[in-house]
């Protein structure tokens, strides 16, 4: 690990200006991916800017209904929220399903969005690697890995976006508060990670010193019910093979609206539009729901021996649509 | 580059000039001889390096000792009251909990958090609704102590402990 600068950052303006003046500066939150990725020498800032220290830790009730989650929130705070629990079960379970107790009390719903790629060959300093290094390469795409994308990844880049929150947060139509050099803006979480394409490097549609101070969720929709789950190697403690999240509102027996979005399986969370609208205003069937799958999943492109992902997706959201529309269903019987 | 860093390490004060790239974890082993912390993974990925941060568990080797100015930390050597075992530790030596012993000092101050963590009503990705108030069983057990892998596999020893301690705690 090269020597480093730390700075304590007062305000959120200080932060932004500390890391702007400096070309290879980045803020340090909870330090979980941060740190982790110095050590592995893929990740190597002169200037650390804590923002800690910037007072962005609560939730707040928004008047209009919704919640304003500060960038500093630890993911155990935000998880174990009674709001979120209530009202936003499916991103309480994401968050839950994400690393460990131990680290989670340490992580940032701001750092959490802003992890990189669990990519093994990104991960390794040694191997060509596009994201790492722009031109030398995907190691990727001919080497071994549980981690492809099987959509919308380019020639240059097969990596995932490994969030569980991130994903539940792009079900919910979540927006990001930034502060930049030029004031504050608004970001979707649809919108805020990229896909490859040419610039691999690229994370998020993010500058360097842009600093997300909070996430903003609107109102939960009356009598939405809410899931997330999430497919992996072990029971526990470990990323997601696939995920998927997904919000509902039932009507009778058919999906009056419901927004859904897959994790691990492509470079940002997978808002999927098209499973939405062939469910909505239809029986929730395990028929109609793997239709709905086949229709999002139709532009998949796994490489080989990563078909199985593509399939653990579809089986992902039909689960969740069975327990879903089984608890709308027992809460019919209740009247 | 250099920094002073002030800690509370069970209970006693310390302080160290150290470069800004050490972890606690090797802010506490190595310069200031704490060595109950054991450096497993250095990557978050295995717990034996859990410490009670400001009275929370935490991973000390992804954190920069810096970035934990005047924080108090507890390690498992600290947790016994007077030469008095704290209740998971007693719990560990009753079950069986370790074989090295290697992954121990996380495990007990992991075990300590989630007790807390249960107390204060917090889910798990394995309680069914999570806005129910779960109770410490087994699988809730497991789940919120898949943070501390034990290379000697004694984990029925240690969900038996935990357990044992949890109980000790509802009586
Ligand atoms: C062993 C292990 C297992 C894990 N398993 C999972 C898992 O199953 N699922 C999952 O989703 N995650 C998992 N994680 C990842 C974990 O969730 C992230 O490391 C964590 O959420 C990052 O948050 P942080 O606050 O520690 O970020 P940091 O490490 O401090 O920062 C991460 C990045 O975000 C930037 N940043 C931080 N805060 C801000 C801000 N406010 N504005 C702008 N930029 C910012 C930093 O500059 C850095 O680039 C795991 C991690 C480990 C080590
Ligand atoms: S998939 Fe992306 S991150 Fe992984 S080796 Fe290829 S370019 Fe690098
Ligand atoms: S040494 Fe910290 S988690 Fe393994
Ligand atoms: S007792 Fe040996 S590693 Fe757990």
């Amino acid at each position: 690990m090269i020597p480093f600068e730390y700075v304590r950052a007062r305000d959120a303006a200080g932060a932004v200006a500390a890391v702007a003046e400096h070309p290879r500066a980045a803020f340090l939150a909870g330090g979980t991916n941060l740190v982790d990725n110095m050590k592995l020498g893929i990740e190597a800032p002169e200037r650390i800017v804590d923002v800690t220290g910037l007072s962005l830790d609560t939730v707040d009730v928004l008047p209009g209904g919704g919640l304003r989650i500060g960038a500093g929130v630890r993911n155990a705070d935000l998880a174990a929220h009674p709001e979120v629990r209530r009202t936003y079960p499916l991103l309480s379970k994401a968050l839950l399903s994400g690393a460990s107790g131990q680290l989670r009390n340490l992580a940032t719903t701001g750092g959490n969005l802003l992890q990189r790629t669990r990519c093994p060959y990104y991960r390794h300093a040694e191997m060509p690697c596009n994201k790492r290094e722009p031109g030398t390469g995907c190691s990727a795409l001919g080497g071994v890995s549980r981690d492809r994308a099987v959509l919308g990844a380019s020639e240059n880049c097969v990596a995932t976006h490994p969030s569980d929150m991130a994903t539940a947060m792009c079900a919910l139509d979540a927006e990001a508060v930034v502060q930049g050099t030029d004031g504050e803006r608004r970001v979707p979480v649809e919108g805020l990670h990229r896909l490859p394409g040419d610039e691999p490097h690229r994370d998020t549609v993010l500058e360097p010193a842009d600093l997300i101070t909070a996430v903003e969720l609107p109102p939960a929709p009356e009598g939405a019910l809410s899931d997330y789950y999430k497919a992996r190697e072990r029971a526990s403690f470990a990323f997601a093979l696939a995920s998927v999240a997904v919000e509902a509102v039932f009507d009778g027996g058919t999906v009056a609206s419901t927004r859904i979005a897959f994790g691990g399986v492509a470079h940002k969370p997978w808002r999927a539009r098209r499973a939405e609208e062939a469910l909505i205003g239809h029986a929730p069937t395990e028929e109609a729901v793997r239709a709905a799958a086949a229709a999002e999943l139709a532009e998949a492109r796994p490489l080989e021996g990563d078909e199985f992902k593509t399939r653990i997706a579809a089986g992902a959201l039909t689960t969740v649509f069975g327990r879903l529309a089984g608890r709308a269903g027992e809460g019919r019987e209740d009247r | 580059m250099e920094a002073d860093v002030t800690l509370t390490v069970d209970g006693e004060r310390r302080t160290l000039r150290t470069d800004t790239r050490t972890t606690l974890l090797d802010a506490l082993r190595e310069h200031l001889g704490v060595i109950a912390p054991k450096k497993g993974c250095d990557h978050g990925q295995c717990g034996s390096c859990t410490v009670l941060l400001d009275g929370r568990r935490a991973t000390s080797c992804l954190t920069f000792a810096v970035a934990n100015d005047g924080a108090d930390v507890r390690t498992a050597d600290g947790l016994a009251d007077d030469g008095e075992l704290h209740p998971v530790q007693q719990a560990f030596i009753d079950n069986d909990a370790f074989q090295c012993g290697y992954c121990t000092p996380g495990q007990v101050c992991s075990a300590v958090g989630v007790l807390e963590e249960a107390e204060a009503g917090w889910p798990s990705a394995v309680t069914a609704d999570p806005a129910d108030t779960p109770r410490l069983d087994e699988a809730e057990i497991r789940e919120r102590m898949s943070g501390n892998l034990c290379r000697c596999g004694a984990y029925a020893g240690i969900v038996a402990a935990v357990r044992g301690a949890a109980e000790g705690d509802a009586r």
